[in-house]
């Protein structure tokens, strides 16, 4: 259990506020929409009404006529971008459907896919211009869903595709079937074992089938994007983005320009969840701002957002797992299918790598397809592809755990994986906290109290994530006063600039308010991967950590120096830095920072790390229990109580720690409840906007605890761990199990809105009536 | 979104000038809850928007217990839950405005704008009509009186014709034993939008507890608002018991005529109808009885 404060540190584990929040709260913080510029132009998109159409002609000419009007693009202004497999952060982006994403060409293939846009010098009159572009469509039968697109017959979104079966997701693999044209790029096969002999041996075998919807990450903040031109040719981009290295290399790509002309300045961001890892606007922006020789800002509607933005996949799921009747699983067969979008891309390989990781299963098969859809092409979205295919194994797994008479932890417990486990994809895990975090619900006030009441149940669920590592830099500037400022490229989302300045202060045994932490743009500090994956506190913290140490180093040499000794001769010790012999009286860093100039100048620390490529990432476990009352003639769900335990390495602040957890779980009760996007007959969305688009707000939720439970990770320097999302694998089944206990029925569909569920119940009173009624006979 | 001209008229004369001139040119605003975000989306485009919130006859509650209640169509939502005799005799029609949006919302948004919006979904319109609510129309051509459960014809469209202004509601005096309640049925816990409304309104006998007048309405189980005539004639002369509220509920459901959509299947609303017309008659009974 965490303590708030270990006797080892002195800052890390306390909970400063953080240095941003005053702005935040008080609305002086830079969002991307409040950067403007003189002269600048306002840019709207124009959409697809049609979910999938080609394109037979676009003419702007009555639209330039329009007096403000400043530039036309459309897709003709785009240049052709080869499909290459580039590697940007934690995603793998193939360039030319990135470039068909950001502006189609003959096909649209979503409500909402981007087919023009246009500058003028107000937004109205934008929008005014877009209603003279005219767009000669030809309309052709939309696939919805991916049982619809892997039919056979299904018509075909991009005659290109084949199926290939992939050895890893980067690599392109071999071609599996005929070589047709396939709305399935890609599928991956995770197999171990006799999965035959591991069902003979089973007891009780249970098979189910499972749907989840299209949902959206949510960000409270729309895409934006303020693009300029310099003389020289060189472009700036002011927007939000979790990664503005990201966004360089693919605005790059996109407009075939050296990535060496674009400097990209995040803006503070309001929210991404993994949404704000690509580009959407900042290409089109550039685009226009070049054409018109003016600076042009554009921001996204709610309904933009919703209608065009990457959401995460739908997913369909097939899942058969056996156990003995002592509660030892002893085989598994998951079937899963993706919706990418509109273009190949989905997180099935990741999905299919997560789904059961938390077991140790000797026989085992899983299959994951790469699915294309007529939806907006999917973007990351925390814990990208776990959560659906943990919400299928999960209930499963609950299924078993009654058949089998066992407590549905200890049912986990006697599967867990632990240190040396061979996961789903292979690798053996290192040390990880799986069973500490069953064990933490288990013996928590939550799970030791009863749940009374009618229609009320408990349910509880586990989850993994990954973790991610990637690159990071970090500069530690001393100043002359013996301030600090720490200059790092990860863009701020859950408190990553108090984590970088605690990280600081207690290298350099100064205060936390001492260390001013600056989030700088792309051409101010070295290559940084996006702010995503759970990977800032630990791969940038580390960065930080050691120019810390570097900046220490420098500092006890300049030490050395004033007093005439070798460095090993100088120790640094409770902030203060003093000669081993003690023949000179001790100095602290603000006494020595004065002396920098006359000893060589200013000390700068720097370091860089590829946390993947040292192996410190450090994967992630939760454990959710939730208590639901159902009411039983309208089926709608109150959440009762919610506890989450989740193994977090180390908190570095757990104030920001616990609310990443929660914030995870909210998330996962959306998903469970009532998020999803609803497509009428003619692939149309309906609920574009966030009142249908049902998130739930504080009301929908009680206060929701959290456990952390620290198992240090051993390859990072201060035992951090990503906590940003596992948090949301497990809710969504642990409510639907909450639902079984409470009214009797199982459901296999997200989300559990009351219509679904009160389907359900009375089948399941028409079932047991008969049921009865045959019995009686 | 396109270049509007904005009206203020300080007096409803000046106001139904105003929109006589216009016409169909024009559209009053009053909390602007609903009129900006459909400016906004380009599904109205009215040339003259004439905000009627500086007009006395319609900002204004004036109750009594002889003449009843004349409750001006621009009140602010806000306004009515933190009048006491409204709380006291309509609660039905004061909870049903204090769930329109958050506080926020309801410090604009107003009973009037709810119904000439037009949305079946309207929770105020159910609570109205339950109350045997008159709109006072004011136009070119004179005044006229539109019962509530009239006053809709589709989905956005009312008996409003171009000039034509709706100033306030009259709603009769509460008899002694009576009372009103207002539910709805919504996904989330608040901030939501009702997937099926219900409002009733009943009178009891002094004597031996029998109903004595009833109104039941319902609200986004239809394409507009609907009376459930039926329903409530069920009930009178009889004691409120259960047979009785379950065949009013039935009679109800017959009344609905739902359609499936992102926020209910068909299905899911009849059942609601009958599940919020059994709780609605029970609350009202309920608070009449006190």
């Amino acid at each position: 259990m965490a303590s708030d404060q270990s006797p080892e540190f002195k800052v890390i584990g306390t909970r400063p506020v953080r240095p941003d929040g005053v702005d935040k709260v008080t609305g002086r913080a830079k969002y991307g929409a409040d950067y403007t510029l003189p002269g600048m132009l306002h840019g709207k998109v124009l959409r697809s009404p049609h979910a999938h159409a080609r394109i037979r002609s676009i003419d702007v000419a009555r639209a330039l006529r329009l007096p403000g009007v400043k530039a036309i693009v459309t897709g003709a202004d785009f240049p052709e971008v080869k499909g290459v497999m580039a590697q940007v952060g934690e995603l793998i982006v193939n360039t030319h459907y990135l470039s068909l994403n950001v502006m189609a060409r003959d096909k649209a293939l979503y409500d909402g896919h981007a087919v023009a846009a246009g500058a003028a010098t107000s937004k109205h009159i934008a929008e005014e211009a877009l209603e003279l572009i005219e767009v000669d469509y030809e309309a052709l039968p939309p696939v919805m869903t991916a049982e619809e697109a892997m039919r056979p017959d299904a018509p075909v979104l991009l005659e290109e595709l084949r199926t290939r079966l992939m050895a890893h997701r980067t690599d392109p693999g071999a071609l599996e079937g005929p070589d047709r044209a396939s709305n399935v790029p890609g599928h991956i096969r995770f197999e171990r074992g006799d999965l035959d002999a591991g069902f003979r041996a089973a007891d009780y075998v249970v098979e189910r089938e499972f749907t989840t919807a299209t949902v959206h990450q949510g960000y409270i903040e729309p895409q934006n994007a303020l693009a300029v031109y310099d003389a020289d040719e060189h472009l700036t981009i002011y927007c939000s983005t979790q990664g503005s290295f990201n966004v360089r290399t693919l605005t790059a790509s996109v407009l075939a320009m050296s990535e060496g002309k674009i400097r990209v300045v995040p803006a503070e961001i309001g929210g991404g969840f993994g949404g704000k890892t690509t580009v959407y606007l900042e290409p089109v922006a550039a685009l226009l701002a070049k054409k018109s020789g003016r600076p042009v800002k554009m921001v996204m509607t709610r309904a933009e957002v919703l209608r065009a933005t990457g959401p995460t996949s739908g997913i369909k799921a097939k899942v058969k797992i056996g156990a003995r009747r002592d509660g030892k699983i002893t085989a598994a067969e998951v079937w899963l299918a993706y919706e990418a979008g509109a273009f190949p891309g989905s997180p099935f390989a990741p999905g299919a790598m997560c789904t059961l990781a938390p077991y140790i299963i000797e026989n085992l098969r899983i299959d994951s397809y790469d699915v294309v859809v007529n939806r907006p092409k999917v973007a990351a979205y925390r814990a990208p592809g776990s959560p659906a295919s943990a919400f299928a194994c999960e209930c499963v797994l609950d299924e078993l755990a009654e058949k089998c008479r066992l407590d549905p932890i200890e049912f986990r417990m006697r599967n867990a994986a632990h240190e040396g486990a061979p996961q789903p994809a292979g690798p053996a895990f290192k040390k990880i906290g799986f069973a500490e975090t069953l064990a933490a619900i288990r013996d928590s006030d939550h799970y030791r109290t009863p749940l009374n009441g009618p229609f009320r149940g408990r349910g509880v669920a586990s989850g993994f994530w990954f973790n991610g590592g990637l690159q990071s830099s970090a500069i530690v500037n001393i100043h002359g006063d013996g301030s600090v400022s720490v200059v790092t490229g990860s863009v701020d989302i859950g408190g990553t600039r108090a984590a970088q300045a605690m990280i600081v202060a207690e290298t350099l045994g100064i205060a936390v308010d001492e260390v001013r932490p600056v989030v700088a743009d792309t051409d101010a500090i070295g290559h940084t991967d996006v702010t995503g994956g759970s990977r800032t506190a630990l791969a940038t913290g580390m960065a930080v950590y050691e120019a810390s140490r570097d900046a220490r180093d420098q500092l006890i040499g300049r030490a050395a120096k004033i007093w005439d000794k070798k460095p090993d001769e100088v120790v640094f010790e409770q902030g203060v830095f003093r000669p081993v012999d003690g023949s000179a009286p001790s100095l602290n860093l603000r006494q020595l920072a004065g002396r920098l100039a006359r000893t060589g100048g200013p000390v700068v620390g720097r370091a860089t790390v590829n946390a993947g490529a040292v192996g410190a990432v450090g994967n992630a476990f939760a454990t959710v229990c939730i208590d639901v009352e159902v009411d039983p003639d309208t089926a709608k769900v109150r959440i009762l109580r919610c506890t989450i335990a989740q193994d977090v390495g180390r908190a570095l602040h757990p104030a920001y720690v616990e609310g990443q957890l929660q914030g995870a779980v909210a998330q996962g009760v959306g998903w469970a409840l009532n998020e999803e996007y609803f497509y009428d007959q003619k692939g149309t969305l309906r609920n574009f906007g966030l009142l249908d688009y049902r998130m739930p707000t504080c009301l929908d939720l009680p206060m929701i605890e959290t456990i952390m439970v620290e198992v240090p990770n051993p390859n990072h320097p201060l035992g951090v761990r990503g906590v940003g999302e596992v948090g949301i694998v497990p809710p969504m089944a642990a409510v639907a199990s909450a639902i079984y206990r409470a009214v009797g029925v199982r459901m296999a569909e997200l989300p559990m809105s009351a219509p679904r569920l009160l389907k359900a119940i009375i089948e399941n009173r028409v079932t047991t009536f008969d049921a009865q009624a045959t019995a009686a006979k | 979104m396109h270049a509007i001209t904005y009206e203020t008229p300080k007096s409803l004369d000046e106001a139904v000038k105003l929109m006589a001139a216009h016409g169909e040119k024009a559209r009053a605003l009053s909390g602007g809850t609903d009129l900006l975000i459909q400016l906004r989306a380009g599904t109205r485009r009215p040339e003259y928007v004439v905000n009627i919130k500086n007009i006395p006859e319609l900002t204004r509650i004036s109750f009594s217990l002889q003449h009843g209640l004349k409750l001006g169509a621009a009140v602010p939502c806000i306004e009515i839950h933190e009048n006491g005799d409204m709380r006291k005799y309509y609660p039905g029609l004061t909870e049903a405005a204090h769930l329109i949006g958050s506080l926020q919302i309801q410090s604009r948004a107003s009973v009037g704008g709810n119904l000439c919006n037009g949305s079946p979904a309207a929770d105020a319109t159910p609570a109205l009509i339950a109350l045997g609510a008159q709109a006072r129309v004011v136009g070119p051509k004179g005044e006229r009186m539109v019962p509530v459960e009239s006053f809709c014809l589709a989905p956005g469209r009312t008996v409003l014709q171009p000039g034509e202004l709706l100033v306030e509601f009259h709603i009769p005096a509460p008899e002694r034993r009576a009372s009103d309640a207002y539910l709805r049925f919504i996904p989330r816990n608040e901030m939501d939008i009702a997937v099926v409304g219900v409002g009733a309104a009943l009178t009891l006998d002094m004597s031996d507890d029998r109903v004595v007048a009833a109104r039941i309405a319902l609200g986004a189980v239809g394409p507009t608002p609907i009376l459930a005539a039926e329903a409530a004639k069920s009930l009178i002369g009889k004691p409120l018991d259960a047979a009785a509220i379950d065949n009013a509920a039935r009679l109800a459901i017959a009344a609905s005529s739902p359609i499936d959509d992102m926020r209910g299947t068909a299905e899911f609303r009849r059942h609601v109808v009958g599940v919020l017309t059994r709780r609605t008659l029970a609350k009202a009974a309920e608070r009449a009885r006190e």
